[in-house]
């Protein structure tokens, strides 16, 4: 069947099987392949994209059921303005070794610091509960989440400030 | 990477088109909402639906409201939505405490309160929390919608009342002033299917119980209930005396099986106590005393 | 070869190592951001899943869902019937091109495709190609196998029964499941020692059955090319020269027509070092289809049929006087391999580097006798961050001190500091015959007491025990031994354990270092730059490091058992060296002065006494590429290579601490701190050493209380999913406080050791000992989930391996 599916704000029109699982979906059918699968089961968190602005496990999300809907992936993160504070963070911390729970990492990480710009460790581990890495010991993503915090909020202090001095 | 079988997909617009399309496919054909449950033992090839009827279009099934002195859950609130309510919260910590330790926060993006339900697994937290506040499901089919205590509406692992060509639409919580409610887990790991777990509801007048609902998870409870417990608990004061012969009843009265998580022994003892547990923070709450952790 | 000449000495007390990213590139060692990440972190990695080769074929291995039966047909004419599938391939198939069996890397042999009996659930037993990998996953549905079950063999210590039934009746006159006898150290100074201690102490433990389980599962993607003969395989390998030699053994093909390329590795712990039967099936799938075949497991396949880790049950003894100095130590293990032994290690050990087991403490004797035994189960054994073994090793040193500890009322880390040994003894020849290199561990150890604050933990349990609380403190003491090998004594398959490194600089200054070590994750990229950087002067940012193709890179045995920077490491340091000597030359020839009277200064030579006479890299470079006049016999550009044979092992250690909380009345486990101090002496990259103990801390805490692969009595795997094989998440982990001392290696060119796997070494017996010393129980083994500690705390501990009844 025909489903079209809007990643990453561009719209695609893909005949597909109904039982095409999403993850296939964004790899084989537009080859956006940072989005990793790891396991069966919705277990391992490699998969994992957001589905109408909320961080999704694509592995057990159909295609056709994203048909309509929007999806965005880790190739999403960047744009013209440059890395995600989220992306820059990874590198600058260490949050990442083999890459391959990265891009799932850093949606769901992404979606925490839209919804809580100040996280506690406490409430980073637990955003992250549902996703395995098996090189970090989760430590550096932990900062790395800190991290681009720290940076958004210095950049939203400074440009509140520069409203400040225009206003 | 595993992969389901072929199958028809529909997309219900209404309840009524969903029903349409449940008698249309007939028994073969399975509804789907978060598919967290589903969609891996579809890829296992375990379940094998010719038709998936997809519901998460029905938005009419994901309001929390209070209306008529209870509160009413649409069977496609999803997981994270149940714990960002601060309504819910308010009234039922148990489902709270209940929603933090299901799954993980992204599968808790997708799953939904009906789908647990419905899935029936019988390792899976709801149905106990469900089973402990006093809750009513609400079934709709072709001749109309139809009221059945959670309680009832279990009728095995992976079975329950709802019939081929209907769908459960709402869950019904009745409110009673007085009460506090709290659901206790044990898990090998976040994220983990319980050992067991115990949740609790309980109602006080001063120092007395005056009404009370306890559910069990995982250990081969009868529809995730402790009838004896709760028998023996009304009217009795609210001490730990009590609540330990409730947690001595509800461990004797269940039916817990081994597997990986567990021996029977150990699964036994936890029924016992974690109920204690749960009466122990349901009775906190009700006192409105503030908890540890909560 | 002067093998110290830069080498730090003595132990630097570095305090909490700095892992802030420098503002800018160092030109050398320091931490700073990995190359490799500008791909990672846009999803522009490139595994092996994401490769699509043009025309390629799909491919699913159809599994034996029992442990031990006779295979009596396999009917694959539906699945052939498919229209989508393009071939089926069978045990059969395979016997018919003598493939059907291929060697393992420890003198035994592995069906590919079943023909007589599957000897494990999950063997393979059927390879289906098609179109897409949907259609492939449909055909297995289609294949009927028809089995006459066997009884398998399930419980290791039943596995030499008389009444066991005989697994591999495919070797000639085989009648047993016995798969080997080997010992190590001196018998009959060992008994002799335990006849004369004043204390003894022993103890049953398993280190069981677990699995490195990295996020990406093993593929790949092998494609023969008809006319010229050559077969290109795409593959998650952490050894492409080893593969590509065993690939030439095994298919018979010529090795210099065989390209193995592994791209981006999602992770490897051991799991990418074997062949798989799914690897030489894809093989066999593009030469009969005459495409590109791709073949990648599930997770379920990956849990149950590719290199398993541990599984030894070890009866230890230690042996000590009556005030506490420890005497010697002896261990029974019977090891238990699986269907085939398919244990990834140097080829004259059976039972890996085990023979460490002495630990970290000066003792008179040592000995071990380690029985192999033939399982229903897959093969492997080796994996996991193991150093070849040396986390059963270290296990079992570390709770045979903690067991000797409580049996006679002594403070574990008091017995352990006593016995440890002082940095004046080495080079220190074990009683089991290794020759530890350097350390200074009682230093390491006291950090991590003071890290922790040991002795205020204690007073704070001493409160909790009387308050009815109960919180533990695990020690551990590790010695690892890293960096194989000597070639004279390691060699796997018959090769030795030696790695290539070449260097070239281009004219403009900028280099391309070639290596035959393959990254999983550990930033290869960005370390080995780094030391050629140190060398040479030359920005990393400026130093391209290829690996993974063996058409681009030396010969050299892979990455595994922490290996790459003692080995190809030093390689690469040597290989910078001989660039270095060469560019000394042309420089002197710009100078017009003698070689000898110039002097190296990072970057650059200079006529000594004359720093401003003085020629970079960069100009260096380019001269050597120009009409520059050079002496006689020496050949233009810059370019080396070498090949690095290490002379010994490198003996990295560390002192882990472990607090722990646990719920009586549950038996849920909360790590509340753990400490680590390391030492694996120069430390290239602090920040990705960091990293790389952070994730084998975690080993330890999934291994401790999570991860198992048990199996019932039927043979059936029961931590088959990530449903069922736990690994921990952020929740289970606290946040790791770590420290480090630094004791270079003598031997080693840059004085550095390896660190790949110490965590996952050292952490488990830690975290064991602390959930123990919390409950007040003797022994139990891992994993101490819930249910297993309230067991203990009952006194009855669940068998671990085995189904709970």
């Amino acid at each position: 069947m025909q489903i079209t599916v809007t990643v990453n704000g561009i719209e695609h029109t893909r005949d597909v099987e109904p039982r095409l699982l999403l993850v296939h979906f964004l790899r084989d059918s537009l080859e956006l392949t940072g989005t990793h699968w790891g396991c069966d089961t919705s277990n391992c968190g490699a998969c994992v994209i957001w589905l109408d602005g909320a961080p999704a496990k694509s592995c057990t999300v159909l295609a056709v059921m994203a048909d309509g809907r929007a999806v965005r992936t880790v190739e999403g993160l960047e744009t013209a303005a440059g890395l995600d504070p989220i992306q820059q963070a990874f590198s600058d911390k260490h949050g990442l070794q083999c890459g391959f729970c990265t891009p799932g990492m850093m949606m769901t990480c992404r979606a925490l610091l839209d919804e809580n710009p100040d996280p506690s460790e406490h409430e980073i581990r637990e955003a992250i509960s549902g996703q395995i890495c098996r090189c970090t010991g989760y430590e550096n993503i932990v900062r790395s989440v800190k991290a681009a915090a720290a940076v958004e909020s210095g950049a939203m202090q400074s440009s509140a400030a520069q409203q400040g001095v225009t206003a | 990477m595993q992969v389901p079988a072929q199958f028809e997909y529909e997309r219900a617009t209404s309840v009524e088109h969903a029903i349409a399309l449940l008698q249309r496919h007939g028994p073969e054909s399975r509804v789907v909402a978060g598919g967290h449950s589903l969609i891996p033992m579809m890829k296992l090839r375990i379940a094998n639906p010719e038709t998936l009827i997809d519901i998460n279009d029905l938005d009419e099934l994901t309001t929390i409201r209070l209306e008529g002195g209870e509160l009413r859950l649409g069977a496609m609130v999803r997981h994270a939505a149940l714990l960002d309510s601060a309504v819910v919260g308010e009234h039922f910590a148990i489902f709270h405490d209940a929603e933090r330790v299901i799954a993980d926060p992204v599968v808790r993006n997708r799953g939904t309160v009906g789908g647990s339900l419905c899935q029936a697994d019988p390792s899976e937290d709801l149905s106990a929390a469900f089973t402990a506040v006093g809750a009513v499901a609400v079934i709709q089919g072709p001749d109309g919608t139809r009221e059945v205590p959670v309680r009832e509406f279990h009728t095995g692992p992976y079975q329950t009342v709802v019939g081929d060509a209907e769908l459960l639409v709402e869950i019904r919580v009745p409110i009673r002033p007085g009460g506090g409610s709290a659901y206790v887990k044990v898990e090998r790991r976040v994220g983990d299917w319980s050992v067991t777990a115990a949740g609790a509801a309980l109602w006080l007048d001063g120092e007395t119980v005056t009404d009370v609902g306890i559910g069990l998870t995982a250990v081969g409870a009868e529809h995730f209930a402790a009838p004896e417990a709760e028998q023996y608990l009304r009217g009795r004061p609210a001490t730990e005396e009590s609540y330990a012969e409730a947690g001595r009843l509800a461990a004797e009265h269940c039916n817990p099986t081994a597997d990986q998580r567990g021996p029977v022994d150990y699964k036994r003892h936890l029924a016992g106590e974690l109920t204690v547990r749960a009466l122990r923070r349901a009775t906190a709450r009700a006192r409105g005393e503030a908890i540890e952790g909560a | 070869m002067t093998t110290t000449e830069d080498a730090r000495t003595g132990v630097a007390d570095t305090g909490v190592a700095s892992t802030e990213v420098a503002a800018s590139t160092p030109m050398g060692y320091g931490s700073m951001r990995r190359k490799e990440d500008a791909r990672f972190i846009r999803g522009q990695g490139h595994y092996l899943d994401d490769i699509v080769i043009p025309g390629m074929l799909h491919s699913a291995i159809l599994r034996s869902p029992l442990a031990h039966a006779r295979i009596l047909s396999i009917d694959t004419s539906a699945a052939e019937a498919h229209p989508k599938v393009k071939a089926v391939i069978t045990g059969e198939t395979l016997a018919g091109l003598g493939l059907a069996w291929m060697p393992t890397l420890s003198h035994d042999v592995q069906a590919v495709l079943a023909t007589d009996k599957v000897r494990f659930q999950g063997q393979e037993v059927a390879f289906v190609v098609a179109e897409d990998r949907y259609a492939a996953r449909d055909a297995l549905g289609l294949i009927e196998v028809e089995y006459e079950p066997l009884d398998p063999v399930i419980d290791a210590k039943h596995a030499l029964d008389p009444e066991a039934p005989v697994i591999r009746d495919d070797l000639e006159g085989r009648t047993d499941n016995h798969l080997f006898d080997w010992e190590a150290g001196d018998s009959a100074a060992t008994d002799a020692i335990f006849a004369s201690a004043d204390v003894v102490s022993e103890c049953d433990m398993l280190y069981p059955r677990s699995h490195p389980a990295p996020m990406e599962t093993c593929g790949s993607i092998a494609s023969m090319d008809k006319v010229t003969g050559k077969l290109t395989v795409h593959t998650t390998t952490q050894a492409p020269h080893a593969h590509r030699t065993v690939y030439a053994m095994v298919a018979g093909l010529p090795e210099h027509k065989i390209q193995i390329i592994a791209p981006d590795i999602g992770g490897g712990f051991g799991n990418k070092v074997g062949i798989y039967p799914g690897y030489v099936c894809a093989v066999v799938g593009s030469i009969v289809t005459g495409k590109p075949v791709k073949w990648v497991e599930d997770r379920s396949e990956n849990l149950m049929s590719t290199s398993f880790a541990r599984d030894y049950h070890m009866h230890g003894e230690i042996a000590a006087t009556k005030d506490g100095k420890l005497l010697g130590v002896r261990v029974k293990v019977l090891a238990d391999h699986g269907a085939f032994n398919g244990t990834a290690q140097p080829s004259k050990m059976p039972a890996g580097l085990f023979h460490v087991f002495s630990g970290s403490y000066d003792m008179a004797a040592a000995h071990c006798a380690v029985t192999g035994v033939y399982t229903n189960k897959s093969p492997g054994g080796v994996a996991y961050a193991c150093s070849f073994r040396i986390t059963e090793a270290v296990y079992l040193i570390e709770r045979l001190v903690d067991v000797l500890a409580r049996d006679q009322g002594w403070d574990p880390a008091e017995l352990r500091m006593k016995n440890l040994l002082r940095s004046e003894q080495f080079p220190y020849t074990t009683a089991l015959g290794w020759e530890y290199d350097s350390g200074d561990y009682p230093a390491t150890f006291q950090k991590a007491l003071d890290i922790a604050g040991y002795d205020e933990l204690r007073a704070e349990q001493r409160e909790k025990r009387a308050r009815g609380e109960l919180m533990g403190i695990g020690i551990s003491f590790f010695t690892e031994a890293v960096g194989a090998g000597p070639r004279k004594t390691m060699d796997i398959l018959g090769l030795g354990m030696a790695d290539g490194a070449e260097l070239r600089i281009h004219p403009t200054g900028k280099a391309v270092l070639r290596l035959s070590c393959m990254t999983q994750g550990q930033g290869h990229e960005t370390t080995f730059a780094q030391i050629v950087a140190e060398e040479l002067g030359i920005s990393p940012d400026d130093i391209e490091v290829v690996q993974g193709d063996t058409d681009q890179t030396p010969f050299g045995l892979g990455t595994y058992g922490s290996r790459s920077t003692p080995v190809s490491g030093a390689a690469a340091a040597m290989v910078a060296r001989k660039v270095r000597e060469r560019a000394r030359i042309v420089a002197a020839a710009m100078l017009e002065v003698s070689a000898d009277d110039l002097e190296w200064e990072k970057g650059g030579f200079h006529v000594k006494g004359d720093p401003s006479a003085a020629r970079t890299m960069t100009e260096i470079a380019m001269a050597a590429h120009s009409d520059l006049e050079l002496p006689d016999g020496v050949e233009g550009h810059l370019d080396a290579t070498c090949v690095y044979n290490p002379p010994n092992l490198t003996y990295p250690c560390g002192a882990y601490i472990c607090v722990v909380d646990v719920d009586g009345g549950t038996g849920q486990v909360k790590v509340r701190r753990f400490v680590a101090v390391d030492d694996c002496g120069v430390r290239i990259n602090p920040m990705i050493v960091e990293g790389q103990v952070h994730g084998g801390l975690a080993d330890g805490i999934g291994m401790a209380l999570m991860e198992v692969m048990a199996f019932d009595p039927d043979g059936n795997h029961l931590g088959a999913s990530f449903m069922d094989y736990l690994l921990p998440t952020s929740m289970e982990c606290p946040s790791w406080e770590l420290g480090e001392t630094v004791t270079p290696s003598p031997h080693h060119p840059i004085g550095a050791k390896g660190v790949g796997e110490s965590a996952t070494v050292g952490s488990p017996p830690a975290v064991v000992n602390a959930v123990l010393d919390a409950i007040g129980v003797r022994h139990a083994d891992m994993p101490l989930t819930p249910a297993h500690v309230w067991r203990a705390m009952q006194g009855r501990p669940l068998r671990t391996d085995l189904a709970i009844g």
